[in-house]
């Protein structure tokens, strides 16, 4: 070779172009994956374009505050799950997970009934971001620092 | 570059780096998980399986520093024609494959009784089980290779080939709906409380400390193991010729 690029360069320019290469197919592959591999549709996604009756959905949102009713037979359970733009009535019979309280996340495998009522055969709960003890729960960052503070010292 | 290219060099730097890191990473996984699990109060929905983090989270950690490691190693390997790239990608190979498992295990057993099963296919578990695929077909390739003496270059460039699932498991519960939760600690942020968050670096330190410890373990007995044989060749080869 009489090009003057030494051989470690020619394969560290080779190898970066075929990185790029990798890369962006790698992020065309998820961009072109990006509504197959969502785990569960949203509330509005359901009720923008309703799924037909026998055609098994997830659906995941928030549990909304106050909106838990268990039924007179104590296993069935029914509450609203929203994301803020739609709200879509659930209605579960069986174990709920220990996690499963309002205000947190929930995913609902099952399908949507005649009426509108989603059926679900299954319910996951879905952790959120946030650990914290029970001790700090419901107080506000401030009162979080003083409380910290009060320990410490 | 290539001032470690020389194994005597190395080895002289791994020699008192080795038992540092050895010793380093068991006292600050220990004085991050003793007080972690014995003092950490439960958190407000999971209670005491919250202490799950300290393990789940370095694993995961690792098992993606782990291939990390392997494709910047395979840069090396194939643009520098670094000697020890080579031999420091495959030793980097099993402790990833082990912590990725780790990773999985856990997260299996933590999601039980806080999810409500122990295993879905969103997009953050199946990506990290894909990991776990690649180690073992990394091992499998690299370890064939070494045996039949071939160059390790085909290894290479799987590892790097690799390396785009890394991105995908980082940004998989970003870019898709998932039954995993979001980042809990981005750029400068953390959703955990300090009570957890402190025990939890800890261990990741401690573990990547421990993780190096081992690489460079690992490192020593291929080259231990390299010069055997180079030895074993030589010697045979005077004796073929004395016959």
């Amino acid at each position: 070779m009489n090009t003057g690029i030494k051989p470690k360069h020619q394969r560290l320019v080779l190898l970066v172009i075929a990185l790029v290469a990798l890369v962006g197919a790698g992020l065309l592959a998820a961009w072109a994956l990006r509504n197959q591999a969502n785990y569960f549709y949203l509330p509005s996604e359901i009720v923008a374009e309703a799924p037909g009756p026998d055609e098994a959905v997830r659906l995941g949102g928030m549990v909304e505050m106050g909106s838990i009713d268990t039924a007179e037979d104590g296993v069935t359970v029914q509450f609203i799950v929203g994301d803020g733009e739609a709200r879509v009535p659930v209605s579960f019979t069986g174990i709920v997970p220990a996690l499963f309280v309002e205000g947190s996340g929930v995913v609902a495998e099952g399908s949507m009934g005649a009426d509108g009522t989603f059926i679900a055969t299954n319910l996951l709960a879905k952790h959120d971001e946030n650990y914290m003890p029970r001790e700090l729960e419901g107080m506000s960052t401030e009162e979080v620092r003083a409380e910290i503070e009060a320990t410490l010292e | 570059m290539h001032g470690f290219a020389n194994p005597a060099r190395f080895l002289r730097l791994a020699k008192w780096l080795t038992p540092l890191l050895l010793v380093g990473g068991v006292v600050l996984i220990l004085v991050s998980l003793v007080p972690g699990y014995l003092n950490a109060p439960p958190d407000r929905l999971m209670g005491d399986s919250v202490k799950i983090l300290f393990i789940h989270v370095p694993a995961a950690w690792l098992g993606m520093g782990g291939w990390t490691t392997i494709a910047i190693a395979s840069l090396v390997e194939l643009v520098w024609r670094h000697p020890l790239a080579a031999i420091g990608a495959r030793a980097a190979a099993v402790p990833g494959a082990v912590f990725a498992f780790i990773c999985l295990a856990t997260g299996s057993i933590w999601g039980r009784p806080t999810w409500g099963t122990w295993w879905v296919w969103d997009g953050r578990l199946t990506s990290m089980l894909v990991l776990l695929f690649l180690y073992l077909g990394y091992i499998a390739l690299s370890s064939a290779l070494a045996k039949e003496g071939s160059s390790s270059r085909i290894a290479a460039i799987f590892g790097l080939v690799g390396a785009i699932n890394i991105p995908i498991i980082n940004r998989s519960v970003v870019w898709w709906n998932s039954l995993h939760q979001p980042p809990s600690l981005t750029m400068g942020n953390s959703a955990i409380d300090a009570v957890y968050l402190y025990p939890l670096l800890g261990a990741t330190l401690g573990f990547s400390l421990l993780f190096g410890a081992i690489v460079l373990m690992r490192m020593r007995t291929i080259l231990a193991d390299m010069q055997a044989e180079a030895r074993l060749r030589r010697k045979a080869m005077q004796a073929a010729e004395g016959l």
